[in-house]
């Protein structure tokens, strides 16, 4: 933990609130405040607030922008619409993941990508790179300006609708008639906070993008509306198991620069109809081997859990290997997360997890474990 | 909650309590807090022979697996059904109804922590 050098603009709150502290990839963040269950809980039945400052936000802004993101992106971002978010992979030439990013259109000629903490440095400089073939784009590291507030769980509408002094603009969609994977901005503080209606635990919820100055003022308002509704400060361990139940994938475990797209289940996020190179573009079409494994999701019967690492067994040969896994607080069994060969994928295929030496049988099932009933 | 003052522990986070030939054994609040939530907990079958520093148990949270060490040589006397049953007991009372094993043990290692000898270890 000593390497962490970094802290958020509301450690000091998190202390306050007894929060206990991990290494975040050089950030030290809350992992819990009391219980990492209870914090679960509180996301699915009523709401959450987490602060995940740690996360880079990078600026992409010039005429050419929107050419720009297509070439150096996955996904065909120049189709997004003002205030539109997209889900997007930034690849290498072999089409190996980067990083995987939210990309907000909040300009005619500007773009915020939003990018995993740990990669910050890598998504910057290959952005960076790519982008000296343009004239007119700028990409301009913002994170250093920018914390990071997110309210998830179905109180948080009405959560941010009564927050003291957060007031959605006049001329922007209101919280009831934003979308999903929408934006919209208020006024708070005398400045502008720019909120996605976006997440990563699978409920509905806002992601609050403000100046670091303003951040402790805006988290401290939110929780004194939430409180009364059931909002409660969360941690990245209760994150964790709300996004593996969301089937959601996690750089470093699912995502990485050695697996392909397709091989992650992210083929649809790959936008090969879009005219004109991309990087990684010949490496995508081309496809993995045959036999290159692919993402599964696994359920178990009984309480112990497969993890990241464990072996994944068909009969006794190993045909796999989990890359994220837990008790699922909300579904009450293990859930996990594993490559495997793609002759052991089908659903309904039963594998084993070695689990410390005890093989626990687990059965080939579709993602999401959990969806929210809408 | 038991007075932790009174109690021997392990540089592995275990406490021992003695009650005559048994020796009662569970982990601290110490390990509980490090571990988050406990939502499975393995123990050794009753009349299991033991041997000190091997592991005899898991205890798993959301997050991480922690390892049940034999603090002592000895046989499993009794093992606590209602902390397998509800493995919360180790985060809400891991002095008291968080215990896990007893342990018929044959004579007391000479290395146990007393509780100002433990406490300096995790610094508190």
């Amino acid at each position: 933990m000593t390497d962490s050098e970094r802290t958020s603009p509301l450690h000091a709150l998190h202390e306050a609130a007894g929060a206990s502290f991990t290494d975040f990839a050089g950030w030290l963040m809350p992992v819990r405040y009391s219980s990492d269950l209870a914090e679960h809980h509180a996301v699915r039945s009523a709401a959450g607030i987490f602060d995940i400052s740690h996360m880079a936000e990078i600026q992409v802004a010039g005429a050419d922008a929107a050419e720009f993101l297509d070439q150096a992106l996955a996904g065909k971002l120049s189709a997004i619409e003002l205030f539109q978010a997209k889900y997007s992979l930034l690849l290498n030439e072999a089409g190996g993941i980067i990083d995987d990013l939210v990309v907000y259109r909040n300009g005619e000629q500007e773009y915020l990508v939003v990018a995993n903490a740990g990669n910050r440095s890598a998504v910057v400089a290959a952005l960076a790179e790519r982008a000296r073939a343009y004239e007119h784009v700028a990409v301009v590291d913002r994170s250093d300006e920018i914390a990071l507030i997110a309210v998830q769980g179905p109180a948080s509408r009405a959560i941010l609708q009564a927050t003291t002094g957060l007031d959605v603009l006049d001329e922007l969609p209101s919280l009831d008639e934003v979308k999903y994977y929408r934006a919209t901005g208020a006024s708070f503080a005398g400045g502008t906070v720019f909120i996605g209606r976006t997440g990563y635990t699978g409920e509905d919820g806002f992601e609050l993008y403000v100046d670091e100055a303003d951040a402790v003022e805006l988290w401290t308002a939110l929780v004194e509306a939430g409180t009364p509704l059931g909002l409660v400060p969360a941690g990245l361990a209760s994150r964790d198991t709300l996004r593996l139940e969301a089937g959601m994938p996690l750089y470093g475990h699912e995502l990485g620069p050695g697996k392909l797209p397709v091989q992650a289940g992210l083929g649809r996020v790959v936008a090969l109809g879009k005219p004109g190179p991309f990087v990684g573009r010949a490496a995508v079409e081309t496809g993995p081997d045959a036999d290159t494994p692919v993402l599964v999701a696994l359920v178990s019967e009984g309480r112990r859990a497969g993890r990241a690492g464990y072996s994944v067994l068909a009969g006794g040969t190993v045909v796999g290997e989990v890359t994220s896994g837990a008790l699922s607080p909300t579904l009450g069994h293990p859930i996990a997360m594993a490559y495997v060969h793609p002759d052991h994928a089908e659903p309904g295929t039963v594998l084993d997890i070695d689990v410390r030496g005890t093989r626990i049988p687990a059965t080939v099932t579709k993602l999401p474990f959990y969806s929210r009933e809408k | 909650m038991a007075d932790k003052t009174t109690l021997k522990y392990t540089a592995e986070h275990e406490w021992i309590r003695v009650e005559g030939e048994l020796a009662v054994i569970g982990i601290t609040d110490y390990a509980a807090e490090k571990l988050g939530d406990v939502v499975f907990v393995d123990l050794p079958a009753v009349g299991a022979t033991l041997s000190a520093s091997t592991v005899v148990g898991e205890i798993e949270s959301t997050k991480s697996v922690g390892e049940l060490f034999a603090p002592l040589d000895g046989t499993v006397a009794e093992a606590n059904d209602a902390v397998v049953d509800d493995p919360s007991l180790v985060n809400s009372d891991p002095f008291g109804a968080g215990w896990l094993v007893s342990i018929r043990y044959d004579a007391l290692p000479e290395n146990l922590l007393s509780w100002d000898e433990y406490a300096a270890l995790v610094g508190e």
